[in-house]
């Protein structure tokens, strides 16, 4: 498969996954504020400021907004046009991406992803968001899920699956450990946090429905919601398709369907960092991450995810290639040793 | 004028309420105001469709077209605005006969092309024989000094070619230019046939309408067929220019239909004189080049320092002969207008027969007495660049003020070898569907057939009607208000 190829098709992948993710915080947290209903501003402040921190592009924001309201973060994750990690940022990117490999996707593929572009881009999308928010994200994650579906469905299983495999499970458990990270103001540096209050216990409920990981958590815990069980939930989950755990297994997995190399080995610097990052999350426990400080664990862990993604880069995506004039400099000098030699 | 004209049968189908034929030369109505006989089956399965149903199906075509994508990018729009390329509901219907004898033009032309090409970049007979003043080769721009006596491949210059026909007021169909470097177009009359079979699904039958989808398998073939000797499976790549191009959909629909890669310059590095291509699993070989790049781009090495599209070392490999490229390079000679020229000239020369397809009277303004005329008559010729395409570079003369006459009138003087006139032609008319009036109106178009040159000489059934959608315009490009049709070709006479 062209290097390029695999590049596309991973990074349509992730672009699909973001924008399914941001689709389900902004709604969820659209959602949380009704069950608040009335707040000051600065409470309102509190509640969207952090969403703006998870996406990342804070600076971005801020240089677009004055405030962090309701209207101007659905605004900035939803339509913004400077924002490429918008939701139609992202889908526009993915959609970029799939232009490039369109003799490798599907027609019904092409045609459900250009079908939420072009939706995306009509003003009935706009006059959806401002009437039913949730309607609007509904039909975002239904269009996700439709292409989802289309790729299990309807792609071989070879390399170039597995190479969106492999972005759209990096780009998860990313997502996943943001979303969780996203009330880490409330987090105790160490160990064990005290027994939720009711605010936070919605406010952790909404983090579990962000990741669509409510009915999942239920039947485990129970509704007593707390933060120790959230966070075990959702980062070493060995079950759950959306945990970090999940994720980076099935990363992981797919990057070795890609070499061939089994379990347990390693052939190249991606592979031995996902091998080694499952084998963490494996053999975790919750405590062990509360007592290191939950903030600082996500922060560590989306670094050592961040590096495998480099490394998958390095390893199939950007090959150095020595250029004609080092090639014939090298040659040469091989020949002079060789003279040398006899 | 004839008006309104009135089917065989004396019922009047609603959309063909006010048509009226005008002068010019109706595809489908005779001027006795008839149907001519091999739109007649067409026309009856027409009266089964009402008007609002016919507005529904369109409709639904343009819906599916811009779902799927099929769109073409606007040059100079800085939104990177796609748009679809309108496509009318109404076929264009070629019978059975008519097609005959334009097939066998269309290959008498491209063999004698791929002759000449051959002789002037090997021994240059037609020159010395004094056919073609030599100045008027060696001072075209697109004559590729470097490559004579360089032996292509399959000795073929020109694998695939469009060539543009009109058909004048009598319906005489003539040849109007022809593209050999880089044609497209051949996407659209696959993906308009496909559309066609999906909104009258029934018409189809009972006309006996040839097939055109096998052209992806035949361009591969001629591929396959110059690939370098030795090679018995040999890797076929397209390369595109990228996705920013406006043919880029057409690319990445041949290279599917095809199943090969569609690579760019960037995907492609030569090693040693041969070609490869970067892959997850390290390098591959590639031997067959369809490339999708003008002659300039394709070695930054060679040709224009600047490209970033194309491949350092390419013509190193290609001239080693372990890579193939179709087009050849140097093909883009037969695309200047002056050398169009002499077309008629090379079929008697090289193939000894009278050509079957006529030029369009054309005027050299390199001539003397020719630019003399051409001086004179501004205000009634179309004057051509002799390396433009796509409409731009052009003087329509009676459309002009005469600033912009006296402004051509400059450059044609300066520079008499880049330009050739010929009288207007007008172009043939065919019922075409206007949204602005709901009815059919009669519009301009033309055909591009493609033909395909390997071991055997292919015409796919049709090709490429263009129509141009503003009323009274004789410019059928997509980049200025062109639309297209499905072209029909009937396996029988009626």
């Amino acid at each position: 498969m062209l290097s390029r190829v695999a590049n596309s098709l991973y990074w349509m992948s992730r672009y699909l996954e973001r924008a399914e993710n941001t689709a389900r915080l902004v709604d969820v947290n659209l959602q949380l504020l009704l069950d608040h209903a009335p707040l000051g501003e600065d409470t309102l402040m509190d509640q969207w400021q952090p969403i703006v921190q998870s996406a990342g592009d804070e600076a971005l924001f801020y240089s677009l907004h004055r405030q962090a309201t309701a209207s101007t973060v659905s605004e900035f994750l939803v339509f913004q046009p400077e924002n490429p990690n918008s939701i139609l940022g992202a889908i526009a990117q993915a959609r970029e991406n799939a232009r490039m490999v369109r003799d490798q996707i599907t027609g019904d593929f092409w045609e459900e992803l250009n079908r939420l572009y072009l939706f995306l881009g009509t003003a009935k999308a706009r006059a959806i968001l401002r009437s039913s928010p949730v309607e609007f994200f509904q039909e975002i994650k239904a269009g996700s899920f439709h292409l989802q579906g289309l790729v299990e469905a309807t792609v071989p299983q070879n390399e170039g699956w597995h190479f969106m495999r492999a972005g759209k499970y990096i780009e998860r458990a990313d997502k996943t450990s943001r979303i969780l990270d996203v009330r880490h103001a409330t987090f105790p540096a160490h160990g064990t946090p005290a027994a939720a209050t009711q605010s936070e216990a919605l406010q952790w409920a909404a983090v579990l429905r962000s990741c669509s990981a409510w009915d999942a958590y239920k039947a485990i815990y129970g509704a007593d919601v707390q933060l120790a069980f959230v966070a075990e939930f959702l980062l070493l989950s060995e079950d759950f398709p959306r945990s970090v755990r999940f994720s980076v297994e099935m990363l992981n997995r797919s990057l070795r369907s890609i070499s061939g190399i089994g379990d347990g080995r390693f052939s190249n610097e991606a592979e031995k960092l996902a091998g080694r990052l499952v084998a963490e999350l494996q053999f975790g426990t919750a405590a062990e991450i509360l007592e290191f400080g939950l903030h600082h664990y996500i922060d560590v862990f989306q670094t050592k995810l961040n590096a495998i993604g480099e490394a998958l880069f390095q390893t199939y995506i950007f090959q150095p290639f020595l250029t004609p004039d080092n090639e014939q400099l090298q040659q040469q000098e091989e020949q002079q040793q060789q003279s040398a030699a006899e | 004028m004839l008006s309104p004209n009135v089917p065989a049968n004396g019922e009047v189908h609603p959309l063909f309420e006010r048509y009226n034929c005008g002068t010019y030369f109706d595809e489908m109505l005779s001027p006795e105001g008839g149907i001519r006989p091999h739109y007649r089956s067409f026309a009856r399965r027409l009266q089964d469709v009402a008007p609002d149903d016919w507005v529904q199906r369109r409709q639904a075509v343009d819906a599916l077209f811009l779902r799927q994508g099929i769109t073409f990018n606007v040059y100079g729009d800085s939104k990177g605005t796609e748009r679809i390329f309108p496509f009318d509901l109404m076929p264009r219907i070629i019978s059975a006969a008519e097609w005959e004898k334009i097939e066998a033009g269309l290959v008498q032309r491209i063999t004698a092309l791929n002759l000449f090409l051959h002789d002037i970049y090997h021994e240059q007979k037609i020159l010395k024989d004094g056919v073609i003043p030599p100045s008027y080769v060696l001072s075209a721009r697109h004559f590729r000094r470097e490559f004579v006596n360089f032996r292509v491949p399959g000795d073929i210059y020109i694998h695939v070619c469009g060539t543009d026909l009109i058909r004048d007021e009598k319906g005489q169909f003539l040849v109007l230019e022809d593209n050999a470097r880089c044609p497209s177009g051949v996407s659209y009359v696959l993906e308009n046939r496909r559309a066609m079979k999906r909104t009258f699904p029934d018409f189809f039958a009972e006309a006996g309408v040839r097939p055109v989808d096998h052209y992806p398998t035949e361009l591969l073939n001629v591929l396959r067929h110059v690939a370098p000797g030795g090679v018995s499976d040999p890797t076929v790549v397209l390369l595109t220019p990228g996705p920013y191009n406006s043919a880029y959909f057409e690319h990445t629909y041949l290279a599917r239909q095809m199943g090969i890669d569609i690579v760019e310059g960037r995907d492609l590095l030569v090693r040693d004189q041969h070609v490869f291509m970067r892959t997850t699993k390290g390098l591959r070989p590639v031997h067959v080049i369809y490339r999708r790049i003008d002659d300039d781009y394709l070695d930054p090495t060679v040709f224009r320092a600047n490209s970033a599209l194309g491949v350092a070392g390419l013509i190193h490999a290609y001239r080693a002969g372990n890579v193939s490229l179709a087009n050849s390079i140097g093909t883009g000679i037969s695309d200047d207008k002056a050398m169009y020229y002499f077309v008629p000239q090379m079929i008697r020369y090289y193939l000894d027969q009278e050509p079957l397809l006529a030029n369009v009277p054309t005027y050299l303004a390199s001539e003397d007495a020719d630019r003399t005329y051409i001086l004179e008559h501004l205000d009634q010729l179309v004057v051509k660049a002799t390396n433009e395409a796509g409409g731009y570079g052009m003087l329509m003369g009676p459309y002009t003020s005469q600033a912009e006459r006296d402004e051509f009138r400059a450059k044609i003087v300066a520079d008499p070898r880049n330009y050739i006139a010929q009288p207007i032609v007008s172009l043939s008319r065919h019922p075409t569907y206007i949204e602005e009036s709901g009815v059919l109106e009669g519009r301009h178009i033309d055909l591009r057939p493609f033909i395909l040159y390997g071991k055997k000489t292919t015409v796919i059934p049709g090709g490429l009607t263009r129509v141009a959608l503003r009323r009274g315009s004789l410019v059928v490009n997509s980049s200025q208000g062109g639309g297209s049709k499905d072209t029909w070709v009937l396996a029988r006479n009626e």
